[in-house]
Formats: C-alpha cells, sequence, structure tokens
C-alpha cells in the first residue's frame, strides 16, 4: 500500500470516515460525524485536531482530539477521544502516523502530556497504545447507572 | 495481583531471551543475573519450552532462545502457563462459593475485588512482550 498522506478532514471525506466506523463498531451514527466534523474538523479548530490519513485517493483511518486545560483538575494535556484504522489496512503503520500526527499537533501547542480512555475489553485498542508508550494515567473512570427519571430511589 | 514467584522467573526469563533472539542463554545465566535458584529456573524454562515460548538447543553452548512472536505475546499468556489469574479466587472467603451467591456483605466485598482483577487481567493481555521491550529500553536511557 502506498504511504497514507496525513491531513486535515474535509467534508468530502466524512463518509468515508463514517464508513471505517461503522465497520468497525458496527453502529450507524447518524447525524453524528456531521456534528463531529462541525465542532473538531471546520472553521477556527484552535484546540482541536480531526486528522485523516489518505493514500491512493482514499482515506483509511482518522484520529480525533483536542487540547483540554484543568479537566479533571489536569493542567493542560492532549485527549485523543477516537482513533481508528479501515481493517483491511492495519499492520501497516497508519495508525502510529495518526497518532504521531496529532501528538505533533498538541506539542505545537505546548503540550506535554496526552491521554486517552478505552474500554478494557478491548485488547486490540489497548495494546495500540500500549505499544504506542502509554502507561496508565493517574486517574480512575467511575460510572453509574441512572434509575430512569420518576423512580423512587428511597 | 501478585504473580507467584515461578511466574515472576519465566517473565524474567522471557524477556532476557526476547531482548537478545539471536542468542542461546543458560539457566544459569539468568540465574546468575536474578539471584535465583538455576534448578527452580530449569523447571520454569522447561514450562516455557514446553509452551513454545523458548526452544531448548542442545550441545556446548546450548541454552534457550526464545521462539515466540514478540508482538503477539502478552504477559498474561506468559502468567497463564504458571497460573489461573482467572479464576475467581478473591472474596470468595474460606467457603468458596458460587459468583452471585453468598451474603451482601461477600458479594460486596467480591465486586469490589473483581474490579481490581479486571483492571490487572486487561493490563496484562494488552502488553506485548515487544512492548515491554521498548520500556525497558525507554527506562535505560532515562537513567
Amino acid at each position: 500500500m502506498k504511504t497514507p498522506q496525513v491531513r486535515n478532514v474535509q467534508a468530502a471525506d466524512l463518509a468515508e470516515v463514517a464508513a471505517i466506523d461503522l465497520e468497525i463498531t458496527r453502529l450507524p451514527k447518524p447525524g453524528y460525524w456531521a456534528g463531529i466534523y462541525q465542532r473538531y474538523g471546520s472553521g477556527r479548530r484552535q484546540q482541536r485536531f480531526f486528522l485523516v490519513a489518505e493514500a491512493a485517493g482514499r482515506i483509511e483511518g482518522f484520529v480525533i482530539g483536542e487540547v483540554r486545560d484543568w479537566e479533571f483538575g489536569s493542567p493542560r494535556c492532549g485527549w485523543v477521544f477516537a482513533i481508528s484504522v479501515r481493517p483491511g489496512a492495519r499492520l501497516a503503520g497508519i495508525g502510529s502516523r495518526l497518532l504521531e500526527a496529532i501528538c505533533e499537533g498538541f506539542r505545537r501547542l505546548g503540550v506535554t502530556k496526552v491521554r486517552t480512555m478505552l474500554a478494557r475489553d478491548n485488547p486490540l485498542i489497548l495494546s495500540f497504545f500500549r505499544s504506542q508508550g502509554m502507561m496508565a494515567a493517574p486517574f480512575i473512570p467511575l460510572e453509574i447507572e441512572l434509575d430512569p427519571a420518576g423512580t423512587d430511589r428511597k | 495481583m501478585k504473580p507467584q514467584k515461578n511466574t515472576l522467573f519465566a517473565l524474567y526469563s522471557v524477556l532476557e531471551s526476547a531482548s537478545q533472539p539471536e542468542r542461546q542463554l543458560s539457566a544459569g545465566e539468568i540465574a546468575r543475573k536474578y539471584g535465583i535458584s538455576p534448578h527452580h529456573l530449569a523447571k520454569v524454562l522447561h514450562t516455557l519450552a514446553r509452551a513454545g515460548v523458548v526452544e531448548s538447543v542442545r550441545g556446548v553452548g546450548g541454552g534457550y532462545r526464545f521462539a515466540g512472536n514478540a508482538k503477539r505475546l502478552t504477559l498474561m499468556d506468559v502468567i497463564e502457563l504458571f497460573e489461573n489469574i482467572g479464576a475467581p479466587a478473591r472474596g470468595s472467603g474460606p467457603r468458596r462459593r458460587r459468583q452471585g451467591t453468598g451474603t451482601g456483605v461477600e458479594r460486596a466485598v467480591g465486586t469490589v475485588l473483581s474490579e481490581i482483577d479486571a483492571m490487572a487481567e486487561a493490563t496484562l493481555r494488552s502488553i506485548s512482550i515487544a512492548t515491554l521491550l521498548k520500556l525497558i529500553e525507554r527506562q535505560r536511557r532515562r537513567t
């Protein structure tokens, strides 16, 4: 495969980005990608990044993230909240190139720490970030199932 | 999770051999480096060889050579050769009970301990031998 070029997303890429996501997650997300493009891919991006890897005119993967200040009490750091590579294009270093590109963007903004959050039952993506040198962060994600509205919680 | 001694010795041996895949390491060489009984380590290496993680090379200058795929072999793969850490051993108390049974106290304690086990397991399944070798190299450069 031709070495992919990593660049900012364009509106015309969205259909391919959504198709990659659908192929991986099997969950159609109508409207979601247009919203993400509005927030991360268009206009003045400032601290936001939405990058794609393109090879031979085809989108092979994408990464999305942003710099966040004082979230969870943490000083300014970069967050990667989505990275995907078309299953047929994996093991060619595309994920690594996308991650390196977004990290370079974070560096230019003066960021020296990058975080992400992953499903612990997804060893594939966990292994990818581990292989890039990422270690456990000093945070513990917590969640709770909310009772439906109007339920008596006594 | 606190790995048993055999498990730790196995991890040391796998990492030592994978860091120099072209070399044959003797049990004595690894044992000396980590202050382990060579007899004890020989048994560990035998288990690793049986699983195809290392291969035993006979003759003068023989020893053990890494035979796995460092990018695919995870820490959990090695650990599972020596202990079953996925088994529900925690929080079940002296009277081992099936999951979901027991008193409210036992269930609550078991739930929290299971959280810890799940995190440990996810971590160990996500770190390959190649990834750990990269970590060793990074730490070496920093010191």
